[in-house]
């Protein structure tokens, strides 16, 4: 199928160029006086919690427009959102703590943003749960789509949440309403990473939104039940 | 259909929850012992010369209450289950929002009701004086309660039809939950600690924010759990 060749060409390319931007994150990118090598890993860190929390916004604005026009194609886009989603937030729940330990002297520390990432992770996992545990698809995309637009709501609450408590997660450095605060080449590389990583999120999203349409194609040929021939 | 109709139709459908539940007591009778058993287990489970009830008394509280309310939201729709009642319910003349608020206010009774009898317990239990913050302490408790009971009922109309009803209705809901119980347990504490209620403010705002965009989100999206 063509699309899923476009989506793995898109994810190589990805691939290739984030490759690209840690040699210039290790090599071409000023070291960070306080945090010495530690601070490399916020060019992972960050473009990944970006996409992890608009994966969830793109899967809720999917779902309501799912719910007005019930176009399969959005539940496909939806659910091939969120689980993606449900990748990037694993590697900000990866590297957060890898950075945590030599800066913060602790693995994990119930801090504000810590959490509610973690929550945004069971969110998408509840998410893929419903989806495995209803076999009719009319029913399956509906509730789905129900969940998904709660999720979006959830988001806000949560990012207010994280500016109201005193926290030990460090205050955002480059979106925030005044200028960036770092150096000029951290900038460019960051931003380099950011966008490898929406490069990354559209080209898992294209692969796993061929292959969802591939496995609603063999539903309806009926051969392979769910059970057996998912994922 | 105007919302006075719209209102009396969700009391009749609270009304014949509530009716079910008070003929056979089942589900009051073991939510309540329910919450005496987790107040016990809480009791065992820590290290009274270490930590004071006093501090232990908020967390103690939104667990047991966040359990017992999972536990007990799937009852709504499950009664429904039998006989294809739904589809009964459905075809009757009235409006989706007036079953989805029928629902809500037969589920917030009855989790309000255990509410009612373990926050008493709680005291007793952990020897927390409440009687003097009884009025704050109602209002945390129904604002948090409002807020984690309208999305639970919303997302049991889905869980009820899957195989894992009560673990996957706990799942889909702890991280809804979490947010007005966070706000929720900080108030409490500082609400048993002595400190003055301005102090608290904020986070009553945040939770009546919460209640009020997750009643109304809820009430739109709960035709799309039920309509074919």
């Amino acid at each position: 199928m063509r699309m899923l060749r476009v989506g793995r060409w898109i994810t190589a390319i990805g691939l290739l160029l984030l490759a690209g931007v840690y040699i210039r994150a290790l090599v071409f990118t000023p070291v960070e006086r306080l945090q010495g090598l530690a601070q490399k890993i916020f060019y992972v860190h960050v473009p990944a919690a970006i996409w992890a929390e608009s994966a969830m916004i793109f899967v809720g604005l999917a779902s309501v427009f799912y719910l007005f026009l019930k176009d399969p194609r959005l539940d496909r886009f939806a659910e091939a959102s969120a689980e993606v989603g449900s990748v990037f937030a694993a590697i900000v729940l990866t590297t957060g703590p890898i950075w945590g330990k030599p800066i913060w002297g602790t693995w994990w520390t119930w801090d504000a943003r810590l959490t509610l990432t973690l929550f945004l992770f069971l969110l998408y996992v509840g998410y893929q749960l419903l989806r495995g545990a209803i076999a009719e698809p009319g029913a399956r995309a509906r509730f789905a789509a129900v969940l998904g637009i709660c999720g979006m709501v959830l988001v806000p609450f949560i990012h207010f949440s994280v500016y109201m408590f005193r926290t030990l997660h460090p205050m955002p450095i480059v979106l925030k309403p005044s200028t960036p605060s770092l150096p000029g080449s951290m900038l460019v590389t960051w931003l380099l990473s950011v966008g490898v990583f929406t490069l990354l999120y559209v080209g898992f999203v294209t692969q796993r939104y061929a292959l969802s349409y591939l496995r609603e194609q063999v539903e309806v040929i009926g051969d392979v039940g769910r059970g057996t021939g998912d994922r | 259909m105007p919302l006075r109709d719209e209102l009396r139709h969700a009391w009749v459908v609270a009304r014949k929850d509530l009716l079910v539940e008070y003929r056979s007591r089942t589900a009051i009778v073991s939510a309540v012992a329910f919450v005496i058993l987790v107040l016990l287990v809480f009791n065992f489970s820590r290290d009274p010369t270490a930590v004071s009830s006093i501090d232990l008394a908020p967390s103690v509280l939104w667990v047991t209450l966040a359990f017992a309310a999972t536990l007990a939201l799937n009852r709504a729709f499950q009664l429904e289950l039998e006989n294809q009642a739904l589809d009964g319910l459905l075809l009757a003349p009235v409006g989706r929002g007036a079953i989805y608020l029928g629902k809500l206010v037969a589920n917030l009774l009855f989790v309000g009701l255990i509410e009612l009898l373990g926050v008493p317990l709680l005291a007793l239990f952990f020897n927390v004086p409440i009687l003097p913050y009884a009025g704050p302490l109602a209002g945390i408790i129904a604002l948090a309660t409002v807020g984690f009971v309208s999305v639970g009922t919303l997302f049991s109309a889905m869980t009820v039809r899957t195989r894992v009803a009560e673990l996957l209705l706990a799942v889909l809901l702890m991280p809804f939950m979490v947010p007005p119980l966070w706000w929720a347990a900080l108030a409490t504490s500082r609400l048993l600690g002595g400190r003055p209620l301005s102090e608290i403010t904020g986070w009553l705002k945040m939770l009546a924010a919460y209640d009020i965009v997750f009643v109304f989100l809820a009430l739109l999206l709960f035709p799309a759990t039920v309509n074919e």
